[in-house]
């Protein structure tokens, strides 16, 4: 029963909302909006799970006194204080659960990653090598898209930013294209290979 | 060890370095750069633009702070413009932290309209914000049928039907379009499930590192306007008339880019004098 | 402008500056920030699921007016999927982990069946029925050498991907035609990519610079605050490449 119900559950549950598309009559569609109800209301009980998770490891961190623990008091004092602006002083439109949104909240995440510009510098400089053919022709099509907004190399609408035009919707639409379609064929099949039983990982180990 | 196997040795901090300080310094000159329209954000202008008053605009701010210099941009851009036009305005927010990015964009829109124009805008009859609920993909397939399935109350808890703007305004069918402007993996969902399933126009903002990857959908009409990063934000605003940060934006990519360029090609001459030697040898 | 908001946009600027200072090297105020931003971050997010999740699709329509104990005077058939939902709660059990299996099964089912016929359609048949068309000389003789191209671009991409046969003779060949397209597609990616990191830190910049014009634009006060913020940085670079020098002349030199 531990497995059996559940395989059972996917395999109902999947074949019905496969089908629904096909079905447009009155009672499908009612079905289908109540399981959307449901998997809505679900779904935020299991990222409560997340939230749980955080808090659960930071306590242990600073129980046991592990390496930089005293970050850990810093991750549950701003979790605190979130909870505490909103739900003890005007919810979401609380002057303080706003203010700290924007002005701690927006720039820590944003210069987080802000950080990546300088890791694409140096990656670029020490990394990006045309070592060969293929690298070659990676690098020639990057710096033909990095040149294209660039005013100095002449007219805008000149020769290099046409060819930078060209060559997204050219080439780069043909790449990505094959990628989206072998990407579209991997998600039906191993959707029918969870849905058959035949891939169960999502169920854990006993 | 000649000079450029040296100078690929360099320390990484003295790269970061130089890249900050040309940024500080175009940051704070005054000069312009010139912006080419390219005919995917013209798209979406001319959607927008040829909306009539009081038609029904779908806006899904679906980004988190990491992504806001190059959507916030198309946000205050795309409002800008519907606003002035007496559109009415949809907003959805479908990632962790696009909550406090929406709010952030209709309330600074909203006051900046009254300063700039003397217009009030006003919540629930001129704009509303529906808020975020979890699992993007069901979210966007409720919306197809009900969106008062996923959205019984608006952001502020406000039962949606009390609003005046949702009267009759069922799903999708009911809103001339939806503009997506997205950093995350969720535009997927939007293109498979509200247009692939409901025909709903959809025109996308994507951040720089995502946007090359949808071409394939514009060409195959799945989308009818692409907005790529800071150029595509910019290119709006231009087309708007509203030069704002993106435009200024552009201007020190222009010369960040050239800095990364050179990098590269240090790089390589380094890489290339030193198989050069090893060959010699 | 008031002092309110210009306090706020301080302790702002001063956490993009401790961030930034990971890139000096690791340090406490980095580590401080980043932690920061992650109980930020996850309170914020908590504060969001009650208030736009719990709240509207939950508690308003199991109790719609009544006492708070009375839950059968509201729609209560919603309470059934409030406890599949804790029932994945049971996913940190060793011994009952197995319960938390029905409602994932539920959530997968749901996922895996909506992604079978819409995938399918969006992702393969409608791209694929855009690249057989013929191509399209009318608009242009370089419109249609386009769409020849991009024919044969996705067809040798396509075979690239299929590793079930040897990449050898003329599948070989084809193979290769593929993966130089593609990496055609990851240069236009790159660019598109160093412009889409660069924007993030020239916003930051920008925020610093408007900070710096708030801070100049108001009374002598402000002023004066971040000229000694300003002060306090730079001369925080300097002790620290003096430090940095210091410890490299002290270094013994190699034999």
């Amino acid at each position: 029963m531990k497995k059996e119900i559940p395989l059972l559950i996917v395999f109902v549950s999947g074949l019905f909302m496969a089908v629904q598309f096909f079905v447009p009559h009155a009672s499908s569609e009612f079905i289908y909006e109540f399981v959307m109800e449901w998997s809505i209301i679900i779904g935020i009980f299991a990222l409560a799970l997340g939230i749980w998770s955080l808090v659960r490891v930071s306590v242990n961190k600073i129980r046991r006194r592990s390496e930089n623990w005293p970050y850990a008091i810093v991750i549950l004092a701003g979790l605190a204080a979130m909870m505490v602006f909103a739900l003890a002083w005007g919810g979401l439109e609380s002057y303080m659960f706003r203010s700290f949104f924007n002005y701690v909240m927006i720039p820590l995440h944003a210069t987080m990653f802000s950080l990546l510009a300088f890791f694409i510098a140096s990656a670029a400089f020490r990394a990006f090598r045309a070592r060969t053919a293929l690298a070659t022709v990676l690098l020639i099509s990057a710096l033909v898209l990095m040149l294209r907004f660039n005013p100095y190399l002449g007219p805008l609408g000149g020769p290099e930013a046409g060819l930078a035009q060209w060559v997204l919707n050219v080439p780069n639409l043909a790449a990505k294209r094959a990628i989206i379609i072998g990407i579209g064929l991997g998600m039906v099949a191993t959707s029918l290979k969870v849905i058959l039983g035949i891939e169960r990982t999502y169920m854990g180990s006993d | 060890m000649n000079f450029f196997e040296r100078l690929s040795k360099l320390d990484r901090r003295w790269v970061y370095l130089i890249l900050a300080g040309v940024v500080v310094i175009t940051v704070l000159m005054k000069f312009s750069t010139p912006i080419r329209i390219n005919p995917e954000v013209r798209a979406i202008y001319d959607f927008v633009e040829s909306r009539k008053a009081g038609s029904y605009l779908h806006l899904a701010v679906d980004y988190d702070p990491g992504s806001q210099a190059e959507m916030h941009p198309m946000t205050y851009a795309i409002m800008e413009q519907a606003l002035a036009k007496d559109i009415k305005i949809i907003m959805t927010a479908l990632s962790p932290n696009g909550p406090g990015m929406a709010e952030q964009a209709m309330l600074n829109i909203m006051d900046s309209v009254r300063l700039h124009t003397g217009k009030e805008v006003v919540y629930g009859r001129d704009i509303c914000f529906l808020g975020y609920k979890p699992y993007p993909g069901i979210v966007i397939l409720s919306m197809g049928q009900n969106y008062r399935i996923s959205f019984p109350s608006d952001y502020y808890n406000t039962p949606t039907d009390s609003l005046p703007m949702m009267q009759g305004i069922v799903n999708y069918s009911n809103v001339d379009g939806i503009v997506l402007i997205t950093g995350t993996s969720g535009v997927d969902y939007w293109i498979a499930y509200a247009n692939g399933r409901y025909n709903a126009p959809l025109a996308v903002g994507l951040t720089g590192v995502m946007a090359a990857d949808y071409y394939p959908y514009l060409k195959s009409g799945q989308i009818f306007g692409l907005m790529g990063g800071m150029l595509g934000a910019a290119e709006y605003e231009t087309l708007a008339g509203r030069p704002a940060r993106a435009m200024e934006a552009m201007r020190v990519q222009v010369w960040a880019h050239m800095v990364i360029i050179i990098f590269i090609l240090v790089g390589n001459i380094g890489f290339l004098a030193s198989r050069r030697r090893g060959g010699a040898r | 402008m008031s002092w309110e908001t210009f306090l706020w946009t301080t302790l702002s600027v001063a956490l993009t500056l401790c961030t930034f200072s990971f890139l000096y090297r690791d340090n406490p105020f980095y580590k401080f920030s980043e932690s920061l931003f992650v109980g930020v971050g996850a309170g914020y997010f908590t504060i969001i699921l009650i208030y736009n999740g719990l709240v509207p699709t939950l508690i308003d329509r199991l109790w719609v007016g009544q006492p708070w104990w009375q839950i059968w005077g509201g729609r209560w058939w919603y309470i059934i999927p409030a406890l599949l939902g804790v029932l994945m709660w049971f996913r940190f059990s060793k011994k009952k982990s197995w319960i938390s299996r029905y409602p994932i099964a539920f959530y997968i089912g749901i996922a895996t069946g909506v992604a079978i016929p819409l995938e399918m359609q969006n992702r393969v048949n409608r791209q694929l029925a855009d690249t057989l068309l013929a191509p399209n000389f009318s608009a242009g003789f370089t419109a249609g050498i386009s769409d020849i191209i991009i024919i044969i671009g996705v067809i040798c991409s396509l075979f690239y991907f299929f590793f079930s046969v040897a990449h050898k003779g003329t599948f070989g060949g084809i193979a290769k035609i593929g993966i130089f397209i593609l990496m055609v597609g990851f240069g236009a990616s790159f660019g598109y990519t160093v412009m889409g990191r660069i924007s993030l830190f020239i916003d930051r910049v920008q925020s610093i610079r408007d900070w710096v014009k708030m801070g100049s634009d108001g009374t002598g006060g402000m002023m004066a605050i971040v000229t000694i913020v300003s002060l306090a940085v730079v001369l925080l670079i300097i002790l620290e490449i003096m430090r940095h020098l210091r410890n490299k002349a002290a270094e013994p030199t190699a034999q």
